[in-house]
């Protein structure tokens, strides 16, 4: 089965600050439109700047496909978090959630648009870490 | 080492009263090297982790620590919660009930490894396995309550001239040196309140 007929590769983007996920998450609706299952988490669990494993795991499961999901992240915490929350996964979801080392913003809208084409998860990983590459 | 239901209530309020307490100094510590919330952070986990008192210490010594591991992660919200909540979580797993001295090292050997792959990290770079290691390696030598609260104190002095690696004091380059690590500070406060209350030469 190839990843048109399953849908998608969905994106989530995490950012200490809701604000800039939310943002950045307005970027690829702008590129992509609705071809792309997307979520956006940042904060804290009071509402601060800081990012939690609890928002990205509803994160994870809103913007799921069974093509898989890309995870943008911005700092540290944001990508320690993001790795915890993908083990925390069922076993059989683990496999297909991947955490970009990419910029957020740049990295969610050149993965969005690789995975509207209908690419593969690795596709879309490897597009968004070109930019570090 | 056998802990009842009152030692693991003392020893969970004894780590939690030892970061909260600290909470202001550890965010001044943040601010100077980091974003300046990890004493916040910190004292947000340990209060959700007082809040699961009195069930908390129900439980037996290998699951009560992995639910203080699962509460930290999902509540300190910086890179700390994974990397502290890692270390408890690992403990728990390897941990048999009634350790025995071997026992415990061998299961905070497991333990410390599962933090150095969370953060991708070794000692040497100014987090929190800098305190870490060196204690691990004075309760695997035989060292008492008081030397192994000595240890973690000094090794959290030892970050201060250190370079940040990893983390987000690493992006500051030299600016990091002479500026103790904060993660190291409040893993040196909890090594200190469980020396304290374990008290090795006479539990353990």
């Amino acid at each position: 089965m190839n990843s048109q007929d399953r849908g998608n590769v969905g994106i989530v983007i995490v950012s200490h600050s809701p604000k800039i996920a939310e943002g950045a998450a307005d970027m690829v609706r702008q590129m992509v439109g609705n071809a792309v299952p997307l979520a956006w988490t940042g904060g804290d669990v009071d509402g601060g700047l800081g990012t939690n494993v609890a928002g990205i795991l509803e994160a994870i499961e809103a913007a799921w496909s069974p093509s898989g999901v890309a995870v943008l992240v911005d700092l540290g915490g944001a990508e320690t978090n993001s790795e915890m929350a993908v083990e925390m996964l069922a076993e059989d979801r683990r496999a297909r959630v991947v955490v970009c080392n990419a910029p957020v913003v740049e990295g969610a809208v050149i993965a969005a648009t690789e995975s509207s084409g209908g690419s593969s998860l690795a596709a879309v990983k490897r597009s968004a870490e070109e930019f570090y590459a | 080492m056998s802990l009842d239901r009152a030692s693991r209530e003392e020893l969970v309020r004894a780590l939690a009263e030892a970061v909260i307490q600290h909470a202001d100094e550890l965010t001044g510590l943040d601010q100077a090297i980091g974003d300046g919330d990890h004493g916040l952070n910190m004292k947000r986990g340990f209060e959700a982790v007082l809040a699961t008192l009195p069930g908390l210490a129900d439980k037996a010594l290998p699951e009560m620590l992995k639910s203080i591991g699962m509460t930290l992660v999902m509540k300190v919200g910086g890179a700390s919660g994974p990397l502290v909540g890692t270390f408890f979580m690992e403990l728990g797993k390897a941990l048999p009930e009634q350790p025995t001295r071997a026992e415990f090292v061998a299961a905070a050997d497991m333990a410390i490894n599962a933090v150095k792959a969370r953060g991708r990290s070794e000692a040497g770079q100014k987090t929190l396995l800098d305190v870490l290691v060196p204690v691990q390696a004075v309760l695997a030598a035989g060292g008492d309550a008081r030397a192994i609260a000595m240890e973690a104190a000094q090794a959290a002095d030892r970050t201060t001239p250190m370079l940040a690696i990893r983390g987000r004091a690493s992006f500051l380059g030299e600016r990091s040196i002479g500026h103790m690590d904060p993660g190291s500070r409040s893993v040196s406060l909890l090594i200190g309140a469980a020396a304290k209350v374990l008290e090795f030469e006479a539990r353990l």
